[in-house]
């Protein structure tokens, strides 16, 4: 069974260092579980403990390195001596905008984010990004205007902040990010025809009848007719269509 | 941590029988699907009908109902804070709406509360969107292709996979309007995974008659939480946020209608008050009270806080006695431990196999017999995985998704994935993963309408905490779209409610004073607090060095 226990000490303890200061933590845990090991007990600076939240940014060295290396504390292993601390927070400023209002030119995103091109391409960014997201990558794209490429490039982004935070042009990244993912998904990508024939049909009342009748069916005749309804075949495509048109 | 020698044989077992295996599925023969009468026998073996774990509870609105232990002891604990303490004479914060939990729930009913005029606060525990809806990955159900899908199949799926006991009304909701808060999000700017045209690419999830499964690659609950907490963000003249301030106890007025909460503020420790015209307790689940003892794939954050304190202002609760168990959470490397595994590796195609190679379940039956299946198979049959940390799993054969829909599916379908087993050394589009079920979802929760409503006027409900919706238990996909739906009902249905009704003058804590007699006369132990606001992760050996820290419950 997959339960809770106490850390048991078998695994090899190796020091490492939180903030500068040295504690000996079994070499199998992630770096949160490290801290929580060592005695520390998180309110900020953890959130999901499932590599997607953003709450856990983390930065640290190795001995005989001069690198910055990062990675989320609730994804990345302990290594011996390793020198670390966690950035739960980092300031960068956030334009307001009417999302209705947009129509989804690159100029709206060069008026929201002006410092856009105070970036002097020096890759800061995408070297600290724990999601290895290219950072630079999708700048360079708003900078020329391309918002789809921006909205994929940056699509692992989980707003952790660490590309703020090592930023020369001081750019908040990952908000305009956000801002270029939402003008892709509802400006430059076509709107799903199926979804708005649906929505219609829902509200002009067209299964209202077929599902009152589930829901008022006694239930022995409900489980029958779940069993016996059809089931769309797993490597069956699109255009798959049931036998009878009952419900539908 | 690549594996190891041992399992690497092993592997080796899984790859003998793949080809076999995905000459079986692309001629569409499956593993055939459990009788209704074969589900109900193979759950005997799901951690639900272990009668060892679970008591009666002996206070409040549902005493006398069995639910696990770890649930009824925060159902009967004592209030953090003495409420002859808190001053109601002058409260520290007023609004409309007041939103209790930050995650896809609460901020969807927001931004529906403010849409409808009002003024919200949203108090959250940790920060905006750290939540369950974050980690969602696999989905969000909406029958919204009509020449094979529509509510009538959602509807009969969300039963089944409930067992049929269901609040009618809450699954018809869900189903009817689940197309149209897909529509909502796309509005939003959720980047959705869709064909070139812009037909929406869906696929199937476990208990699922039609594929009806909407993702945004494998981080569906992220594009999701981290788009409409952009749109709050744009409405930050109206949505007041309050992060690390969970919601400890609600007010209620003098006309006995809910009017308020008391925040703590974990950074500061200072507890403050809220007064609003309507409430909604969005507070979401409770995998970090582990359950039987289980891991779980649940944020820092899920310890049950909004049932325990609607228990107390006298909201009844429902579903509770079952707990849904995600048959895939990782068991093996050690330090990814409970991790989710999305359904939807299995939603396309990729099997379940023993030790010996061999499939023993369908992958696509409703998740607590998938679970219960598991469970059997490695417990019952011995034919289980060993792993090198003294744990068991089940093989969930990835590779074989390869074959079936092209080379580079893996990475670009599952790239969240498909990352940090990379980090690992472990190759998930060559090399299987091994699970084991992990504790993810409260099915049930407090009683609702499927108006939001609860039995406590100005007390609204949205998303996990609310039970019945699921029955007893819950399809991949219809939790997402649970927090949408009812989300926005509830932040509708709070507006409305603030609108039109004026707010009480007297403020009062009565209910949590009498609540605590009630825990002192059944003979619940002082030291007993709840909600519990986060686990305790400190070693044994370090806390009985703490020689002058001062424990409440779990929090020094």
């Amino acid at each position: 069974m997959t339960e809770v226990k106490a850390v048991e000490i078998k695994a090899k303890l190796i020091p490492i260092y939180i903030m500068g200061k040295k504690y000996e933590v079994p070499e199998t845990l992630t770096i949160m579980k490290a801290i929580e090991y060592a005695g520390y007990r998180y309110i900020r600076g953890c959130g999901c403990r499932g590599g997607v939240c953003g709450a856990c940014s983390t930065v640290y060295r190795k001995p005989g390195s001069y690198k910055i290396m990062s990675g989320l504390a609730c994804q990345t292993v302990v290594e011996p001596d390793m020198y670390l601390t966690q950035i739960p927070f980092y300031p960068a400023i956030r334009s307001t905008y009417n999302f209705e209002e947009l129509t989804g030119k690159p100029e709206e995103v060069f008026d929201l984010y002006q410092e856009l091109f105070r970036c002097v391409a020096c890759n800061a960014c995408s070297k600290v990004c724990p999601m290895d997201v290219e950072v630079m990558d999708y700048i360079s794209a708003l900078k020329r205007g391309d918002i789809k490429a921006a909205a994929e490039i940056s699509f692992d982004c989980i707003q952790c902040g660490l590309c703020a935070s090592r930023c020369m042009g001081e750019l908040p990244q990952y908000h305009i990010a956000q801002l270029a993912r939402r003008i892709n998904g509802r400006y430059l990508t076509p709107q799903a025809e199926h979804l708005k024939t649906m929505v219609a049909n829902i509200e002009s009342g067209r299964y209202q009848e077929s599902l009152t009748g589930l829901k008022v069916m006694d239930i022995n005749m409900l489980k029958e007719t779940y069993t016996a309804r059809e089931l769309e075949p797993a490597t069956g495509g699109e255009d798959w269509t049931p036998k009878e048109n009952i419900g539908l | 941590m690549p594996y190891p020698e041992e399992l690497k044989k092993l592997i080796k077992v899984v790859e003998s029988t793949r080809a076999e295996r995905v000459a079986r599925k692309l001629k569409n023969e499956e593993v055939p699907f459990l009788s209704l009468d074969a589900r109900t026998d193979r759950l005997k073996y799901h951690p639900d009908f272990k009668d060892e774990g679970r008591h009666e509870l002996s206070i409040g609105p549902s005493k006398g109902y069995k639910i696990a232990h770890e649930m009824a002891e925060v159902l009967e604990a004592h209030s953090r804070v003495n409420p002859a303490d808190v001053n109601l004479i002058k409260t520290d914060y007023e609004t409309d709406v007041l939103v209790l939990g930050g995650g896809g729930a609460g901020t969807s009913a927001a931004i529906l509360a403010v849409e409808n005029g009002c003024k919200v606060i949203i108090a959250t525990k940790l920060r905006h969107g750290d939540a369950n809806t974050m980690m969602a990955e696999g989905g969000i159900q909406a029958a919204t292709k009509g020449h094979k899908d529509s509510p009538y199949f959602h509807y009969l799926d969300i039963m089944g996979g409930g067992h049929f006991n269901n609040v009618p009304e809450l699954a018809e909701t869900l189903a009817n309007n689940a197309p149209s808060a897909i529509k909502w999000l796309e509005n939003q700017g959720c980047n959705f995974s869709k064909y070139p045209d812009g037909t929406m690419k869906t696929i199937h999830g476990g208990g699922t008659s039609r594929k009806r499964m909407h993702y945004a690659a494998d981080i569906t609950g992220a594009e999701i939480m981290r788009t409409i907490r952009d749109e709050a963000r744009n409405h930050s003249d109206d949505i007041q946020v309050l992060e690390f301030s969970p919601a400890v106890e609600l007010i209620l007025n003098e006309k006995g209608e809910c009017a308020g909460a008391v925040l703590y503020n974990m950074e500061t420790e200072e507890y403050i008050t809220v007064k609003a015209k309507s409430i909604v307790m969005a507070t979401g689940g409770s995998g970090r009270l582990h359950i039987q003892g289980f891991m779980t794939t649940n944020h820092y954050g899920a310890t049950a806080d909004g049932i325990v304190m609607a228990y107390r202002a006298g909201v009844k609760v429902c579903f509770l006695h079952t707990v849904q168990y995600h048959p895939t959470g990782i068991v093996f490397p050690e330090q990814a431990e409970g991790i989710l595994i999305t359904e939807k590796f299995r939603g396309s195609g990729a099997n379940l196999v023993n030790i010996e190679g061999q499939q023993f379940v369908n992958e696509r039956e409703p998740r607590d017999v998938e679970a219960a299946s598991i469970i059997k198979e490695c417990i019952e049959d011995g034919k289980g995985v060993p792993t090198p940390s003294g744990k068991v799993g089940i093989w969930l054969d990835s590779p074989m998704i390869e074959n079936l829909a092209g080379p580079g599916t893996v990475e670009r379908e599952f790239p969240g994935k498909f990352i940090l087993y990379k980090r690992f050394g472990i190759d998930i589009s060559k090399e299987p993963m091994l699970i084991y079920p992990t504790l993810h979802y409260q099915n049930g929760g407090l009683e609702f309408k499927n108006t939001g409503h609860t039995s406590l006027p100005g007390l609204f409900v949205a998303g996990e905490v609310g039970g019945g919706i699921h029955g007893e238990n819950r399809l991949m996909g219809n939790s997402l779209l649970d927090i949408i739906v009812y989300g926005r009902i509830a932040g509708k249905s709070a507006a409305d409610f603030a609108n039109e009704n004026a707010n009480g003058s007297k403020l009062s804590l009565e209910h949590v004073i009498k609540y605590n007699e009630e825990a002192d006369k059944a003979g619940i132990a002082k030291d007993k607090v709840a909600p519990m606001l986060l686990p305790d992760y400190t070693d044994a050996r370090i806390r009985e060095k703490q020689l002058t820290s001062h424990y409440v419950g779990t929090m020094r």
